[in-house]
């Protein structure tokens, strides 16, 4: 167990949930969210003394977010590893607040990715060694490990399938999920081939967006106006930039962010009742099902398929709609965290978890590239 | 001022483009413990060994896997090959339609010069 096991919460969360919003900059976005995460737990802008932030579109995010706050933050970490890097600065966060490097920390992020004309912001980082074979950016790199997760376990577009329609039947418990209605598995699997094997229905959404939490040291948190939610482990791995240099396609780095995680936490993947796994496309839900320990190794096929991952099956997975169906900014990592927190606030409503004391909340970056875990808890769990 | 000898000289992707252009095709290989790594770099990934050596890789290799990417003027092959000495690498299936690239597929190496030079596979013993 780690010695920052419990000793850090986040006291407040801050969703635009301005899924489209043309007229907003990402900083727009982040702001807001900001503002909304203070109000949530009663802090103030001149008490955020630490600064987490990544913004697609800024190379400098830090200097202007804190200039728009009019803040003067003391520590920051701008680590940029794409989706991922939320959870990253979660961990970094935890170990600023508890060494004192930090009070209280702003976590934030903002997007106007569909308003700003639906293309994903590329980032300056040429790959000489792709370019001259232009594999679509970044869902021919997805297509390529589910590919090589087909042929080593038989899984199939059928399983994959299942997680859309997952997806979306807990998006329609989500009043705020942007995509909501009826879909079919007929129409998932007549849906556009984009990058064999995976069609248009296996990839995100692309909305705007901007999220932030507030964190502080578990002894303040008692005293603040929201429910805390307790950080009781994190982990993390880079494992690799391009596609063709990922160890083994069909197995991520999800296997030691979540090792590190479970042994900070003291638990294992059975005390789990919530889960968030970063669905940039249905074939990473069931790849971080497998490599979290949800199911055994080349299982997630069969598993997604039993309906254990739908409402009401067995594991509440991605219970807001996911970035499936419930949104997508550019990166969406911290949205994973946001609804990890809304359940152990026991704030869900219609898809809330009964029971739910124990969450996990798993990003991811690049093309596979950047994995992170974070598990959560109530006050039962510390 | 004095620099360490062992990184004098052009850097390793200037050496693998400068053979491309001559029609040759490189790989490194570690010098310690014979791993091979594509797209170049300065340290063995397999054991952190900064003493890397050049060879001439035979060519060969297998599709590790593979993608048809669907453009609206038509269709086009993205895979990553393992060479016969291990490493691994993103490129092209050519001369088979791209959906009929399979996994495990024998393949073997050309040049193809436009617009810079870089590696494309054709089914092995495909003459053509
Ligand atoms: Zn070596």
């Amino acid at each position: 167990m780690s010695a920052l096991r419990g000793k850090t919460a986040i006291v407040g969360v801050g969703n635009t949930k301005r899924w489209n919003a043309p007229g907003r900059t990402p900083f727009d976005q982040a702001q807001e969210a900001a503002v909304l995460a203070l109000e949530d737990c009663g802090l103030s802008l001149k008490d955020v003394d630490g600064l987490f932030c990544s913004i697609s579109s800024s190379g400098l995010p830090i200097l202007n977010m804190a200039e728009k706050l009019g803040i003067r933050p003391r520590h920051a970490d701008g680590t940029m590893v794409g989706g991922a890097s939320f959870l990253f600065h979660l961990q970094s966060a935890a170990s600023a607040l508890v060494h004192g490097l930090c009070d209280v920390a702003l976590v934030v992020y903002g997007s106007n990715q569909l308003s700003a004309g639906g293309k994903l912001v590329s980032m300056p980082d040429p790959q000489p060694y792709e370019a001259p074979y232009r594999p679509r950016y970044p869902i021919s790199s997805y297509a390529l490990a589910a590919a090589r997760h087909m042929h080593d376990y038989g899984t199939t577009r059928e399983h994959l399938a299942e997680v859309a329609l997952a997806a979306r039947a807990w998006a329609n418990l989500n009043p705020h999920a942007y995509a909501r209605g009826p879909l079919t598995r007929d129409e998932v699997l007549a849906s556009r081939m984009v990058s064999d094997p995976l069609t248009k229905a296996d990839c995100c959404l692309v909305t705007d967006g901007g999220a932030a939490l507030i964190l502080t040291r578990t002894e303040r948190a008692k005293d603040l106006r929201a429910k805390p939610v307790y950080l009781l482990g994190t982990g993390a791995c880079v494992s690799h930039r391009q596609i063709a240099a990922m160890p083994d396609l069909s197995t991520t780095a999800a296997v030691e962010s979540g090792r590190l995680a479970y042994a900070a936490a003291g638990i294992a993947a059975r005390d789990v009742d919530h889960v968030m796994l970063y669905d940039a496309f249905t074939i990473t839900t069931l790849m971080f099902l497998e490599d979290l320990g949800f199911c055994a190794k080349g299982e997630g096929g069969a598993f997604v398929a039993s309906g254990a991952i739908a409402p009401g099956g067995s594991l509440p997975v991605n219970t807001n709609g996911g970035g499936l169906s419930c949104n997508h900014p550019g990166m969406y990592g911290l949205f994973t965290v946001i609804e990890a927190a809304e359940q152990l606030r026991g704030a869900a409503g219609a898809r809330q978890v009964e029971g739910c004391e124990v969450a996990l909340a798993h990003a991811n970056g690049g093309v596979l590239s950047s994995q992170a875990t974070a598990i959560l808890g109530t006050s039962a769990t510390l | 001022m004095s620099t360490d000898p062992r990184f004098d000289g052009p850097g390793p992707d200037d050496v693998f483009a400068a053979a491309l252009h001559e029609g040759r095709i490189t790989l490194q290989q570690c010098r310690a413990c014979a791993t091979t790594r594509h797209p170049p770099a300065l340290v063995c990934a397999a054991c952190g060994s900064a003493d890397l050596g050049w060879i001439e890789p035979s060519g060969r290799g297998t599709v590790y896997s593979t993608t048809t990417v669907r453009e609206r003027d038509g269709a086009y092959n993205v895979a990553i090959i393992e060479l016969a000495e291990g490493a691994r690498l993103m490129s092209r299936v050519d001369g088979i339609a791209p959906e009929a690239v399979a996994i495990g597929l024998a393949v073997s190496a050309r040049i193809v010069a436009e617009p810079q030079p870089h590696l494309v596979f054709h089914p092995a013993g495909d003459g053509a």
